[in-house]
């Protein structure tokens, strides 16, 4: 290749790039800058680099609402790894063409509901007196909505509403890149015998693990916001669910209730190095930037 | 593998940060600020006044009337109507617009109602040295003969540091609601004091289980029961100060009463706004302790439990033996007046219109007018309409009675109560066990709300 058509085509993908670029500037890097900037100043902008960090730190809510997203993190990650991966690999293992997409739009339909609606869509269900699941909350002695959105019980049903909205896409996903994978591999492995869990463990798994550290990333990225179903739930439930339950909740709280526009961004800084670290984490074991030079 | 140089991709990332910042520059605008203000000797910097200026309230769906009450009576001035929330449920709506509106540096509205009665303890504090929002209204913007007709102790949750800061739309002081047939039938007397409503919800319990006294599944409770009985768990005692004291007989009376109650399920857990209550509890609320505002939100509304007409009785508030009567308080809105306005006459005008005229307090408001002229006549309105069993007496001496040792802070009573105790009656635990959790729960709330806790 000479080098001009080279450098027209690296013009093009400039181009392309540049409309994500522009917004991702706009709507994601710069607010993060101001975040951190707005982090370490005060009300009249002079340089405070840890008072707001220790502010927030010693807060009685921050520990709790740590833990809050960190159970419902725990319980919501290892449901996704495990039930998309195993969902995904049994769908690509139905032979009948009918069932398999059926299957498919079964898995997806949840997520066509958007974020908030999905969740309006749960009060319902976990309410006994109005639920189609009534009877089971019942039986496990839940007999009123306060019963069943006890504290104790909040990273579960946050962990569930959350896996029905998101799982079904990571489903498709996942089911696509089962399909990629080289048939002659998957007919070798047949050929020397393998049964479908060994070529799920030895063939299928290997190749997917990329797309697993992927959809960790952004499902971490995603869940360290939890927002909008303990902000709901809370509505809902007339403060039963506290409104400063997750740390997003109480960096809002911070920004609108206190009006402390530093305390509430040293909080988002706090939860984007959280999730920056777990990230490099999940990138590096996932090997998601390696380039294959095959 | 394709390597990108360095050069090159620097001068990439370059062109992309110009097209960037053009972009944020386009899409935010640009503020300005820098408005002609003047100290007007009413205890605020005030804006440059145009006499002509429309006035823009913020009102919620229910005081839509009381705008529409205003342009009738005042064709000729001009207001827009913006309809929000009222600050509801906790949604903090007013508060959370208006810190946006002070980063902005405009856009604040002219007036504002919320449905909250605790807003004057940050609408009167500044952030950063910026004007608060509230405009002081004793300094001569509100008549002094005007706000000295209000009920007694109704303009208290208006008051910070002896400054008046809003108006009061209505009372909300809680009284004993009861079905008067249904005493009758079951041959019971109205209680007189606590320990005789209790022993009559213990009998009900016994005699005629279903039927219930009262409910605890609502975030107010503690403003119906604690605050009636003189506990004092909320006693803000200077602008930023405040005493919680939960461990005193007045607090322990209360809780154990309730739990007394609840055990005996006399007292219901479900909250009176549930689908669940009205099914279960349609024509079987005997008594009822709770806000004015109950009578139409639940007894006389269609769609809750629907008394019929000439069974709903109300008496005063009930004391504890040997201690003096006294009545909590569920909200009752606020108007409040913004400092920023171009146009204070008109804003003002309006605010005195809709809490004291006739034309909306007595022919339209569906609260207890906090006004105690208007409320006069709306009480002699009520009681000729032949709803209720009973004068409404009691409504009138709750309204004077409202106990002071119950502050207005800037964080919520109910929403504390909702976290920490709602979940533990509904598992069934002891609230007078608990009165400790909940005296540390205040206490943590009131000190990351810049409050001082009393020792």
């Amino acid at each position: 290749m000479n080098k001009t058509r080279k450098g027209r085509r690296r013009s093009i993908g400039a181009v392309f790039v540049a409309p994500y670029a522009v917004f991702m500037l706009a709507f994601g890097v710069m607010p993060a800058l101001y975040a951190i900037y707005l982090s370490v100043t005060d009300v009249d902008g002079g340089f405070t680099p840890t008072a707001n960090f220790s502010k927030v730190i010693d807060d009685f809510r921050f520990f709790s609402a740590a833990r809050h997203v960190a159970f419902f993190l725990g319980i919501w990650l290892a449901a996704l790894l495990v039930l998309v991966v195993f969902l995904a690999i049994v769908v690509h293992a139905i032979r009948a063409r009918w069932l398999s997409a059926s299957a498919r739009l079964f898995f997806y339909l949840p997520g066509a509901l958007a974020g908030a609606s999905s969740v309006m869509l749960w009060l319902f269900v976990l309410d006994p007196v109005a639920s189609p699941a009534g009877p089971l909350l019942r039986a496990m002695g839940m007999d009123s909505f306060t019963n069943v959105i006890q504290p104790s019980h909040l990273p579960l049903i946050f962990a569930i509403i959350a896996f029905w909205t998101g799982a079904g896409g990571w489903i498709i996903v996942m089911y696509g890149a089962l399909n990629n994978i080289s048939t002659e591999i998957m007919e070798a492995a047949r050929i020397d015998g393998a049964n479908p869990v060994q070529v799920a463990i030895h063939i299928q798994l290997p190749l997917l693990r990329k797309w697993i550290a992927y959809m960790a990333v952004l499902s971490l990225a995603a869940g360290t916001q939890l927002f909008v179903e303990p902000s709901l739930l809370s509505q809902a439930s007339n403060a039963v669910v506290p409104n400063d339950y997750s740390l997003n909740q109480l960096a809002y709280q911070y920004a609108f209730d206190l009006n402390d526009f530093n305390g509430s961004a040293a909080i988002s800084v706090l939860l984007l190095i959280v999730a920056l670290v777990l990230s490099a984490v999940f990138v590096t074991k996932g090997g998601l930037f390696e380039t294959e030079d095959v | 593998m394709n390597r990108i140089q360095p050069r090159r991709l620097v001068r990439q990332i370059g062109l992309l940060g110009v097209l960037s910042v053009t972009a944020v520059a386009v899409l935010s605008g640009c503020s300005s600020n820098g408005s002609d203000s003047s100290d007007g000797g009413r205890g605020f910097s005030e804006a440059k006044q145009d006499k002509n200026s429309t006035i823009t309230v913020w009102v919620d769906a229910t005081r839509v009337p009381a705008v529409k009450a205003f342009q009738k009576a005042n064709p000729s001035i001009k207001v827009k109507t913006v309809t929000y929330d009222g600050s509801a449920n906790g949604s903090n709506s007013f508060k959370t617009k208006m810190s946006l509106y002070d980063r902005a540096g405009k856009g604040w509205p002219d007036v504002v109602f919320s449905s909250q009665n605790n807003d004057a303890s940050w609408a009167t504090q500044g952030v950063a040295g910026k004007q608060p929002f509230a405009a002081r209204l004793d300094k001569g913007l509100i008549p002094a003969g005007t706000l000295s007709g209000f009920a007694k102790g109704a303009l208290n949750p208006c008051t910070v540091d002896g400054g008046v800061y809003c108006l009061r739309n209505d009372l909300a002081q809680t009284v004993l609601w009861y079905d008067n047939s249904l005493l009758k039938k079951f041959g019971y007397a109205v209680p007189k004091t606590w320990e005789e409503y209790q022993a009559l919800g213990e009998k009900v319990a016994k005699e005629h289980p279903g039927y219930i006294v009262g409910s605890v599944g609502d975030t107010w409770t503690p403003e119906v029961f604690m605050w009636s009985s003189k506990c004092q768990a909320n006693d803000v005692t200077d602008i930023r100060k405040v005493t919680v004291k939960t461990d005193s007989t007045e607090c322990k009376r209360a809780a154990s009463m309730l739990d007394t109650l609840v055990a005996d399920k006399s007292l219901t857990k479900l909250s009176v706004f549930t689908p669940d209550f009205v099914k279960t509890y349609t024509g079987k609320v005997l008594l009822m302790p709770g806000p004015a505002w109950f009578a139409g939100a639940i007894f006389n509304n269609k769609e809750s439990l629907n008394v019929p007409k000439g069974r709903l009785g109300v008496s005063a508030p009930l004391a504890w033996d040997g201690d003096s009567a006294v009545a909590g308080n569920v909200g009752g809105g606020t108007w409040f007046i913004s400092s920023h306005s171009k146009n204070l006459a008109n804003a003002a005008k309006f605010a005195e219109f809709v809490t004291t005229d006739d034309a909306y307090q007595v022919d339209l408001g569906p609260g207890y007018p906090a006004y105690a002229a208007a409320a006069d006549k709306w009480v002699k309105k009520q009681e000729s309409s032949g709803y209720y069993a009973t004068d409404l007496s009691g409504l009138t001496a709750a309204a004077g009675l409202v106990w002071d040792g119950w502050g207005f802070p800037s964080f919520s009573q109910e929403a504390i109560w909702a976290k920490t105790i709602t979940p533990l009656v509904s598992s069934g635990k002891s609230i007078e066990d608990n009165l400790g959790t909940w005296a540390t729960a205040i206490k943590n709330q009131a000190k990351v709300n810049g409050y001082q806790v009393n020792e």
